[in-house]
C-alpha cells in the first residue's frame, strides 16, 4: 500500500473517532428503535441549556441488560424503553430514583403510574396480529374474531408468528394466550395451534417482510404477529398513495397485547434535576405529540394529539390482553422454556 | 517486510527491537481479547454467585445446541467443500473471460449483513420468489413447489453462498502461485492427471485447503445470523443459545458455561485441524506468481469451466443480483397487474429526512462511517498479521503460539465478547468517548486469523537467496522491503487486506453487540429502516444493501489496483 494513503486514512480515522459526545451532556440510554424528531430535542437544549445525547443500546432486553451491567458506574442519566414484560426485572435490580412528574396525572386510562414511581410510563402499544385484507376478501374468508378461532382448520398454515426466545412482539402474543388460557392451560393451545401449521419464525423482521402476504415480502401467510399501528404505518410509508391500508389488525378479546414503555432516572446520576426535567419533558404534550409519527406507538399524555392516519387506519383493541407484572417476572423463563420445548421438537 | 527477515535471521540474539513483532499483536489480543473475556467469566462465575445451572433442562438445551452446532456446520462445511475445491482449481489454474469479475464477485456475499441475504433469497426462492412464480407457471402448479425457509437446507445453502469464496480466495490462490511446472514434470514422468493431482498438488495444496475448510467450519459452527433468520424457530446452534440465555433471560452462568464449551470444542477442530496439516509433508516450494494460468486444453477442461462458472454464478452471484432487483422493484401499478416496474425511486427515496428524525443516517453519513471503520481494521489487521506471519518465520516456536492465540476470537461467541467490551470498557463516561473504537478493533479481531493465514505460507516462501543478492547489490533494507519483498507477496497481501476489509464492511461477529452512538453505518441503517413496518422502508433498506454492495465491490477494486500502481511506481 501505498505510505501517503496510510498515513491519510490513519489520520482522518483518528480525527473522525475524536469528535466524540461531550462528558457533561445528558445521557439517555435507549433501545435501538427509539426515534423523535430532532426540533423536539433541540428545544429541551435550548430552554435549559444541555446537550442531550443518546446511548442506543439494542433492543428492550439488551438495553436493560447493559443497566443492569453498568450498575455501579452507570453511563448514563436516563433509561427510556424497559416495557412491561421486563418492568419487574429493571425495578428489583433497584436501578432508578423515584421521582413522580407533574403529569402523571393526565395519563390517559389505557396505562397507569408504577407503585413507587421509579419508572413512569412514556408511551403505549398493542401487538396484535395483522391481516392481509386482500387475502380475506379473495378466499372469501371470515375473519378470526378470537384466539380459539385461530384453531379453525380453516386458517391452518395461514398465521406466522415470532419465537417469544428471540423476539419481543413474539412474547407479548404468548402473554396474551396466557392471560386468555392461564399458565396451565396456554400450552395446549399452542399444542392445537401447531397443529394447525403456525408458522415461527425468529424476529419480527422475517415475520413481517419475508413471511407475511401483506407487506413488501409477498410471502406465503395472510395473518402476521405485529403491532396494532402496523396498519397505519402501511399507509404512510406506501409506495403509492392509499386511501385504505392493506392490512388491518384483529382486535378480538384478548387477542392483543398492551405493552407500555417506561422511563426512570437512573442511580448515580451527577445530575439529578435536569434528568427530571427531561422525563417532565418526556411527558409534555409536545414530546407526546411527537411519539406517534416516530415510534408507531401511542402517547399516554391525554392533551397530546394522535394523528389522524392512526385515528384513520389503526386499530385499538377494546379488550386487551393483561398479565401481572410480577407473574410475568416470576414465571417469565419457565414460560418461554415451555414453549420453546414444544417447537423444538 | 522480509528485508526486515533477513536481518532478524542474521541478528537474531541481539536485538530487542525485533521483539516488538510479536509483543505488539500479543499486546493487542491481551487487551482486547483475555481481558474482556476475563471480566465476562469473572461476571459470569464469581459475582453471580453459586446459582446452580446442571438442571435437567439447561442440560438438555445445551446438549441439543451442541449436537445442532456440529450437526449443520459439517454438512455445511462439506457442501461448502465440494463447491469450493473445483472452484479453487477453476480460479487456480485457468484463465477464462470474466475471471477478475466472476472472483471479485463471488467475494460480494461476504459483506452482506444476513437480512439482506435473508430478503435476497425471498425475492429468489420465497413462497412468492421468482423461481416458484416460474415453476407454478410452468408446470401449471397450484402451490409453491420450493419451500426452503426454515429448513436444514436453508441453513446450508445460505452457509455455502457466504462461505465459498474462503475457499477460492485462500486454496484458489495458492493454486494460482503453485508452479505449474511441477505438475507437468509429473505428467512427462508418466503420472496420469489423477495420479498428478493425488501425489503431486494435493499434498503441496494441503495447508492451504486446511487452513480454508477450518475457517469455514469455525464460521459455520458459530454461526449466529443465519440460524435465526433461515432456519427458524425450532434450529439452534450453541452461539444463538447464548444470545438467548444472555439478552432474554440474564443467565449469564449458563451463557458462560456454554460459551466456554464453544471456545473448546473450536480450539480443539482447530488443533486437530494442525496435527493433520503437520502430517503432511510440504516442502516449501518457490513460488511462481505468473504463467501458471492457462486456457483450457482439452475437451473435459473446456467443459468444465464452463459448468462451473454456471454453479458459482448460480449459488453466488444471482442472489445477490436479485437483491439488486429488488431493490429496483417498484410493485406494478394499477394497470400493469403482471409487469416488473424498475425504478431509482427507493434510492431517491433514503436521502429525504422526511420527518426531521434524530436518528435518520444520510446515506454519505453511513458510508462514510462504514468505510473509516473498514480502513482503520483493516490496517489494523493486515500490520498486525503481517508482524504474526513474520514471527513464524523468525522464531516457529512465538509464531505457532500467536497462530493458536489469534484463532480464538473465531471460535468465542460474538454476544459474549461483546458482553466482555461493555463490561470491560463502558465502565465510565471517559472511556465510553472512546467505546466507538471498539467497532473496528473487534473487526480486526475477526479478521487476524484470515490475515496471518493468508500472508504466512507467502512469507515462509520468500527465498533468502535474493536478499542476499540484494544486500550485495547495496540495496538499503527499507527499499529491499518495498521493492522486492513487498512484491514478492503482494497478491497474498492484497487477499488479506480485501478478507479484513470485507469483514469490516459487513460487521461480522461481536459488533452487532455493541451499540455505537451518533457513529451509524451502513449497516445499522439497514436495520433501521427494516425495523418499520410499510412497503417504503423495506425499498430504502433494499437501496441502503446495495450502496453497501458497491461501496465494498469499490473497496475491493481499489485495493487489487494497489498493486498495478505499485508496479507503476
Amino acid at each position: 500500500m501505498n505510505k501517503k494513503n496510510v498515513l491519510l486514512m490513519i489520520l482522518s480515522a483518528l480525527v473522525f473517532l475524536s469528535c466524540s459526545p461531550e462528558a457533561n451532556a445528558l445521557v439517555v440510554m435507549t433501545h435501538d428503535s427509539f426515534a423523535i424528531s430532532e426540533p423536539v430535542i433541540t428545544a429541551f437544549e435550548e430552554q435549559y441549556n444541555v446537550d442531550v445525547n443518546f446511548l442506543p443500546s439494542g433492543d428492550a432486553g439488551s438495553t436493560l441488560n447493559r443497566a443492569i451491567l453498568s450498575k455501579d458506574a452507570p453511563v448514563a442519566d436516563i433509561l427510556y424503553g424497559v416495557d412491561n414484560t421486563f418492568l419487574s426485572r429493571a425495578l428489583e435490580e433497584d436501578l432508578f430514583i423515584s421521582f413522580t412528574p407533574a403529569a402523571l396525572s393526565d395519563l390517559v386510562n389505557e396505562v397507569v403510574p408504577v407503585d413507587g414511581n421509579q419508572m413512569v410510563p412514556i408511551d403505549y402499544g398493542d401487538v396484535c396480529i395483522n391481516y392481509d385484507r386482500a387475502y380475506f376478501e379473495d378466499a372469501d374468508l371470515p375473519l378470526p374474531q378470537s384466539l380459539d378461532n385461530l384453531l379453525d382448520s380453516a386458517y391452518a398454515g395461514l398465521l406466522v408468528v415470532e419465537n417469544p426466545a428471540t423476539s419481543s412482539p413474539g412474547l407479548a402474543f404468548m402473554l396474551a394466550t396466557i392471560a386468555e388460557y392461564g399458565p396451565n392451560g396456554y400450552l395446549a393451545y399452542w399444542q392445537d395451534l401447531k397443529a394447525n401449521e403456525v408458522v415461527v419464525v425468529n424476529d419480527w423482521e422475517t415475520a413481517y417482510y419475508t413471511n407475511f402476504s401483506g407487506s413488501a415480502g409477498q410471502g406465503g401467510q395472510p395473518m402476521v404477529v405485529s403491532y396494532g399501528t402496523s396498519p397505519a404505518a402501511e399507509v404512510i410509508f406506501a409506495e403509492e398513495e392509499l386511501d385504505n391500508s392493506p392490512t388491518a389488525s384483529l382486535v378480538g378479546p384478548n387477542m392483543c397485547f398492551r405493552q407500555v414503555e417506561y422511563a426512570g432516572i437512573l442511580q448515580g446520576t451527577q445530575q439529578p434535576d435536569m434528568a427530571k426535567h427531561f422525563i417532565d419533558y418526556m411527558l409534555s404534550p409536545e414530546f407526546q405529540s411527537d411519539i406517534p409519527m416516530n415510534m408507531f406507538v401511542y402517547p399516554v399524555n391525554r392533551h397530546a394529539e394522535i394523528p389522524p392516519v392512526f385515528l384513520e387506519h389503526a386499530q385499538v383493541p377494546e379488550q386487551p390482553a393483561m398479565v401481572d407484572t410480577d407473574l410475568v417476572a416470576e414465571n417469565r423463563e419457565s414460560w418461554i422454556a415451555a414453549w420453546r420445548e414444544l417447537f423444538t421438537n | 517486510m522480509a528485508g526486515v527477515i533477513h536481518k532478524l535471521n542474521q541478528k537474531k540474539n541481539n536485538s530487542w527491537l525485533f521483539h516488538l513483532f510479536w509483543i505488539l499483536p500479543a499486546l493487542f489480543l491481551l487487551v482486547f481479547y483475555f481481558y474482556p473475556i476475563l471480566r465476562v467469566v469473572q461476571r459470569s462465575f464469581i459475582e453471580e454467585g453459586r446459582i446452580s445451572v446442571l438442571n435437567t433442562a439447561n442440560l438438555k438445551t445445551g446438549w441439543r445446541a451442541i449436537q445442532f452446532s456440529f450437526k449443520q456446520a459439517l454438512l455445511s462445511t462439506l457442501a461448502t467443500l465440494l463447491l469450493g475445491f473445483p472452484a479453487a482449481y477453476l480460479f487456480g489454474r485457468f484463465r477464462f473471460p470474466g475471471r477478475k469479475l466472476l472472483r471479485l464477485l463471488s467475494t460480494l456475499p461476504f459483506i452482506l449483513p444476513t437480512v439482506v441475504v435473508a430478503a435476497g433469497f425471498n425475492a429468489l426462492l420465497g413462497m412468492n420468489g421468482w423461481i416458484n412464480n416460474i415453476l407454478m407457471r410452468l408446470f401449471d402448479l397450484s402451490e409453491a413447489p420450493i419451500q426452503m425457509f426454515g429448513t436444514l437446507g436453508a441453513i446450508i445453502l445460505a452457509h455455502v453462498f457466504y462461505n465459498t469464496s474462503i475457499f477460492i480466495r485462500i486454496a484458489g490462490t495458492a493454486w494460482e502461485r503453485l508452479d505449474r511446472n511441477i505438475e507437468d514434470a509429473a505428467r512427462v514422468l508418466s503420472a496420469s492427471p489423477w495420479q498428478s493431482l493425488r501425489k503431486v498438488t494435493l499434498p503441496l495444496l494441503m495447508p492451504s485447503i486446511i487452513s480454508a475448510t477450518l475457517l469455514v467450519f469455525l464460521f459455520d459452527f458459530t454461526s449466529f445470523g443465519v440460524i435465526l433468520l433461515m432456519g427458524g424457530a425450532q434450529f439452534a446452534t450453541i452461539e444463538v443459545e447464548i444470545y438467548i440465555q444472555t439478552t432474554q433471560f440474564l443467565n449469564l452462568r449458563l451463557a458462560g458455561m456454554l460459551s466456554l464449551l464453544q471456545l473448546v470444542f473450536s480450539m480443539s477442530i482447530t488443533a486437530l485441524g494442525r496435527r493433520i496439516d503437520k502430517m503432511s509433508f510440504t516442502p516449501v516450494i518457490p513460488v511462481v506468481d505468473e504463467g501458471n494460468l492457462r486456457k483450457p486444453d482439452n475437451l473435459w477442461k473446456r467443459v468444465f469451466i464452463p459448468i462451473m462458472v454456471f454453479m458459482l454464478v448460480a449459488v453466488m452471484v444471482v442472489p445477490v443480483l436479485a437483491l439488486v432487483l429488488r431493490a429496483l422493484m417498484v410493485p406494478p401499478g394499477e394497470n400493469a397487474a403482471d409487469g416488473l416496474r424498475l425504478s431509482l425511486r427507493n434510492f431517491q427515496r433514503i436521502f429525504i429526512n422526511q420527518r426531521d428524525a434524530l436518528f435518520f443516517v444520510p446515506p454519505f453519513i453511513a458510508l462514510r462511517n462504514s468505510i473509516l471503520f473498514a480502513s482503520t481494521a483493516t490496517m489494523l489487521a493486515v500490520v498486525l498479521g503481517g508482524f504474526i506471519a513474520i514471527t513464524t518465520r523468525w522464531s516457529k516456536k512465538i509464531g505457532d503460539v500467536l497462530d493458536t492465540l489469534i484463532m480464538l476470537p473465531l471460535g468465542t461467541s460474538a454476544v459474549t465478547l461483546g458482553l466482555g467490551y461493555l463490561l470491560a470498557f463502558s465502565g465510565s463516561r471517559t472511556l465510553i468517548k472512546y467505546y466507538p473504537l471498539l467497532i473496528p478493533i473487534a473487526h480486526a479481531l475477526i479478521a487476524l486469523p484470515f490475515v496471518v493465514r493468508i500472508l504466512q505460507p507467502a512469507i515462509q516462501s520468500i527465498p533468502e537467496q535474493q536478499h542476499y543478492a540484494a544486500v550485495m547489490l547495496g540495496v538499503a533494507p527499507r527499499k529491499l522491503w518495498w521493492k522486492v519483498d513487498v512484491p514478492m507477496i503482494k497478491k497474498p497481501l492484497i487477499t488479506s487486506a480485501i478478507y479484513a476489509f470485507a469483514i469490516s464492511l459487513g460487521e461480522f461477529g461481536a459488533t452487532t453487540f455493541l451499540s455505537r452512538p451518533e457513529i451509524p453505518t451502513l449497516p445499522v441503517a439497514i436495520f433501521r429502516y427494516l425495523g418499520l413496518p410499510g412497503m417504503e422502508n423495506y425499498g430504502k433498506a433494499m437501496a441502503m444493501a446495495v450502496i453497501l454492495l458497491c461501496a465494498c465491490a469499490a473497496g475491493f477494486i481499489f485495493i487489487e489496483n494497489l498493486q498495478e500502481t505499485q508496479e507503476n511506481q
